[in-house]
């Protein structure tokens, strides 16, 4: 029942936020297998107890999702697919606020960023991809005595795993394309970041989509995420996170129905400043390159290449710019760099700062918890490194770059490709020669000019090498969710 | 011990061909470090000759040879001199088509016939096909904010890592070859060890025609050492497999545990026809038969299972029977008028005998065949059983071989939910003159090919590839390229300061 899971939760800003803490299957919020409780990263507290799913959850989820799409979803024309998508974006912009506080309690991001762009995007991006439902081409293709044609299909019963560092904002990302072509869904939130999600499964119900479209469960990576990679009936899966379960969960569709998978893993991304940038722009992009969403992006800008004619300017202005940080509670809008996740990754992440030194890096600046409460670091800096160390080889994920000098182009694409990951890259320069061949040379599904961290829900995201399979968002996402058929029927005897 | 890269081989019919069988690397023909393999006539049971096998310095020789090409030659060639290059090779497969032909029926069995009028002609067709596709591989320009300008690319991926099977030799290395070639990847392919010697062949060709060292790299072992050093190559950004759907789950955790490369998988299947009662009966039968005999039945695609409107089964059997004695002569690959050649190999011979015996167990009724053809070679009757039903073995495992299950259904909506429960998708075909039935049929089925009023019609230009555990990722057709690009997009801001 409904009431058993309805929760309210008041900040330390006096503002009161509801939300729901079951589990969302087929439009109901249910009992889950036992609780989990989710932790306040700015000062180390509970806020509440989620319900937690386990095997017979996931299953009753996906039971749910097949069943709306073989009797629903599959006979929903795309027009009504998109009225629905548009009627949740509409929904989501007149809840942003509260939402908004919902994600900064839970995740620790700053006010600012949680209100002005996490949430905003999440709309953005189902209404860009509602007008895609009408839109799903095949193509006639011209052969010898034969009409032949393609369909693009929907997969059916789509899983998707989504990580904490933008919880509200990957789950968009996830349910825009996977929705608009026609799929059903179920999501599995990070257990660290239920929250959000579970508000907008209100806002799903109040829409009007039809129960068991959208399924929405918090469960642990290795017993939820695991079923649900694993199960028969869902054709495909789409997970972002590590590296690590990344491989798992392509392992776990290989040993079972050789589910369709696409990753987003992680990234140890170069930004490459050359003599001739504008210094000045390169210092506040390479800063929020490396420190936006306290270092925990997949695509961070974490190792810096400063040609060597401006490595000591841009350094020292570097400094001066990131001394300016504005660390603190994420309630308070001028707020930049909120708390990291939790306990686990700020013990990770000091760990690699204590690497970095052991390993004879320069810690340049920063290097310390900041307070006693919550999980607060300094904006860390490290000079006098080398390509070999762990914090230029290993992904951190939390406020630490890596500078280093070049001395020409080919020096520093070689360093810049020293990596397994392959998520994106930058250059900074003003020569549109160098811009075009060095953006052509770079390993990188995305690779910035000028700029840094610019995402937009039309251009296409994901990794070369090890940083993933698949591109997500922009056209190119539907392919994830499609699969072609080919139809040819014969006109002549 | 080390054999001269040209042995000498004798076919049934007197002649004499000479043969590579050393490793294809890097433009030369070297004979690697692996053992002797022997591959088998199967119209004879007889040792043809022995080739060199790769063992994983090999692979590793081949692989650093396609990554030294691409980075330092390959990805520098302009689009339309890939395509001069690709189109001088299908020139060189015209000239040399008979010889590629007695290649393929020799190692494999088929007709040579077949081998020339099909495998080789649509090979040929398919690298023409794709030299148009390379200088027409697209990005786009999207309009984001108005202060950048974003773009994609559409770039190759390096180094493509092929693997594939017996059934139709050079063709299967068409489909792989010509889409990566295009899209300006360098590849290391892998044939079965069954049938190593048609590759070797095409190699010298590759090696005429003008290609850089290492763009095409030819290797041949078994799947369990040599495959499964190339699907764990971490230079190797891509593995395209066809085989068994055993074995592409090993490619697929092999590449979860190396360096996570993309994947595309071409499995098994077990395709249904289903024949209406207002089909043209005679027509079905004809296309039906072909459906599951062609090529011996040792198709992904076969359509090893027909589902017979109640009403017109005993008819369709009647004349289906009719075809496939008129159809199917079987005999030596190098007789003029051989339909159907030996199975490829002892170890299939045997499982196709064994599948047999299960449909008997299991209740089905051998209407036609079900027995060993002749006493020399794996030559196996084109067996048809009836009074089948969808729970039974030859019905839901691929035999992969001549064997057919036939079963009645008494509406559209009963034979559409047969067809679907299956754990394969990858073809079907359904016989009607009615419209609706035809669109709704097609629709409803999950599988990636429909064939209305025909079966097995193949064109380089319209996708081929599964549903459900018949795979992922297409073949043929621009959609293929999509399997060999990686696609990057660059974000230029212009104006806008932070």
């Amino acid at each position: 029942m409904t009431v058993n899971f309805a929760t309210e939760f008041t900040t330390s800003k006096g503002d009161k936020l509801s939300f729901n803490t079951g589990l969302f299957i087929n439009n109901e919020f249910v009992e889950g297998a036992g609780t989990i409780d989710v932790i306040n990263p700015t000062n180390g507290e509970k806020i509440c107890a989620v319900q937690a799913a386990e095997e017979a959850q996931v299953n009753a989820a996906v039971d749910a999702a097949d069943k709306a799409y073989r009797e629903v979803w599959s006979k929903t024309s795309a027009r009504e697919r998109a009225r629905l998508m548009h009627k949740l974006a509409d929904l989501i912009d007149a809840n942003v606020d509260e939402i908004a506080k919902i994600e900064t309690l839970d995740n620790g991001k700053g006010i600012a960023f949680s209100k002005g762009y996490d949430i905003p995007e999440v709309s953005k991006t189902l209404r860009y991809f509602a007008g895609f439902a009408d839109k799903l081409h095949g193509k006639v293709i011209e052969t010898e005595g034969k009409l032949s044609y393609t369909r693009h299909e929907p997969i059916g019963v789509c899983g998707a795993i989504i990580p904490w560092n933008f919880p509200l904002m990957m789950a968009g990302w996830k349910l825009g394309p996977a929705l608009c072509t026609g799929n059903v869904v179920v999501l599995k939130t990070s257990e660290l970041t239920p929250l959000s999600a579970l508000k907008l499964a209100e806002l799903v119900k109040e829409a009007g989509f039809p129960p068991g479209v959208v399924n929405i469960i918090t469960g642990y990576g290795h017993i939820a995420g695991e079923k649900l990679a694993r199960h028969p009936k869902v054709g495909k899966v789409a997970f972002t996170g590590s590296t690590a379960v990344g491989r798992l969960v392509m392992k776990a569709a290989a040993e079972t129905n050789l589910k369709k998978v696409t990753l987003e893993l992680g990234g140890k991304s170069p930004n490459i400043i050359f003599d001739d940038a504008d210094i000045d722009q390169a210092v506040a992009w390479a800063h929020k390159g490396v420190f936006f969403n306290h270092g925990q992006c997949c695509c961070a800008g974490t190792r810096i290449f400063v040609q060597e004619g401006i490595y000591d300017k841009f350094l020292e202005r570097f400094k001066e710019y990131t001394s300016k940080t504005k660390v603190g509670d994420p309630f308070e809008q001028e707020t930049f760099q909120g708390p990291q996740i939790s306990q686990v990754q700020f013990d990770r992440i000091m760990g690699y700062i204590q690497a970095g030194k052991d390993e004879g890096a320069t810690c340049f600046m920063g290097g310390n918890r900041l307070g006693n409460s919550g999980y607060f670091i300094e904006p860390t800096v490290f000079t006098d490194v080398k390509g070999s160390m762990k914090i230029m080889q290993e992904e951190i994920f939390g406020p630490v770059v890596a500078v280093s000098k070049f001395k020409d182009e080919a020096d520093v694409i070689e360093k810049a490709h020293d990596t397994t990951y392959g998520l994106a890259a930058a250059v900074f320069t003003q020569n549109i020669t160098r811009a075009v061949t060095v953006a052509n040379k770079l390993e990188a599904g995305t690779v910035w000019v000028n700029c840094y961290n610019e995402l937009d829900y039309n251009t296409p995201f994901g990794g070369f090498k090890q940083s993933g399979i698949g591109r997500e968002n922009g056209e190119y996402a539907l392919d994830n969710y499609l699969q072609i058929k080919a139809v040819k029927i014969n006109v002549e005897l | 011990m080390v054999q001269p890269d040209l042995q000498t081989v004798r076919l049934s019919n007197g002649k004499e061909i000479t043969v590579h069988t050393h490793l294809f690397i890097n433009n030369e023909f070297v004979p690697g470090h692996g053992p002797l393999i022997e591959t088998i006539n199967p119209a004879t049971e007889e040792v043809i000759c022995s080739v060199h096998s790769a063992d994983e310095q090999d692979v590793n020789a081949a692989v650093n040879a396609a990554a030294t090409c691409f980075k330092d030659t390959w990805r520098k060639v302009a689009p339309a001199e890939k395509a001069r290059l690709i189109n001088k090779l299908a020139d060189l497969m015209e000239r040399d088509r008979d010889e590629l032909a007695i290649l393929d029926a020799l190692d494999n069995g088929k007709a040579f016939t077949v081998a020339r009028d099909v495998d080789i002609t649509d090979s040929i067709a398919c690298y023409r096909y794709f030299a148009g596709w390379a200088d027409k591989i697209h990005g786009k320009t999207i309009d984001t904010t108005f202060d950048k300008m974003c773009y994609t690319r559409h770039e190759a991926l390096g180094v493509v890592g092929a693997v594939i099977p017996w059934n139709y030799p050079t063709m299967m290395a068409a489909w792989k070859f010509a889409p990566a070639l295009a899209a300006g990847n360098c590849i290391v392919m892998k044939t079965s060890e069954i049938t190593p010697l048609p590759a070797y062949k095409f190699a010298a060709l590759v090696k005429e025609a003008g290609f850089p060292a290492g763009v095409v790299n030819i290797i041949t072992g078994y799947g369990h050492t040599t495959g499964n050093y190339l699907s764990g190559h971490p230079l190797v950004s891509k593995m395209a497999f066809t085989g068994s759907t055993a074995t592409g789950r090993k490619v697929m955790e092999s590449s979860s545990t190396s360096n996570l490369k993309k994947l595309q998988l071409e499995l098994g299947g077990k395709s249904a026809q289903i024949v209406c009662a207002d089909a043209d009966l005679d027509q079905a039968a004809e296309w039906a038969c072909g459906g599951i005999f062609n090529n011996h039945g040792q198709s992904c695609n076969a359509g090893s299972r027909i589902l017979v409107h109640e009403s017109v089964h005993d008819q369709f059997l009647e004349l289906f029977i009719k075809h496939t004695k008129a159809m199917i002569k079987i005999g030596d690959p190098f007789e003029e008028d051989t339909f159907q050649g030996p199975q490829i190999s002892k170890a299939q011979f045997d499982k196709i005998l064994n599948y047999i015996e299960i449909g008997k167990k299991e209740g089905a009724v051998v209407s036609y065949g079900g027995k060993r053809w002749g006493n020399k070679g794996y030559y196996i009757e084109p067996t048809v059983f009836t009074n089948c039903h969808n729970q039974m073995r030859i019905m839901r495992e691929e035999i992969f071989g001549p064997v057919v299950a036939i079963a009645k259904f008494k509406t559209i909506e009963e034979a559409i939910d047969i067809a679907n429960d299956s754990d394969y998708g990858l073809a079907g075909s359904v016989y009607t003159t009615n419209l609706d039935t035809a669109i709704t049929v097609t629709n409803e089925i999950k599988t990636g090919t429909m064939w209305v009023n025909c079966f097995d019609v193949f064109d380089q230009s319209t996708p081929f590839g599964g549903y459900k555990q018949s795979g992922f990722g297409k073949e043929l057709g621009k959609y293929s390229l999509q399997e060999y690009t990686q696609v990057k997009v660059v974000k230029i801001l212009r104006s806008s300061k932070i």
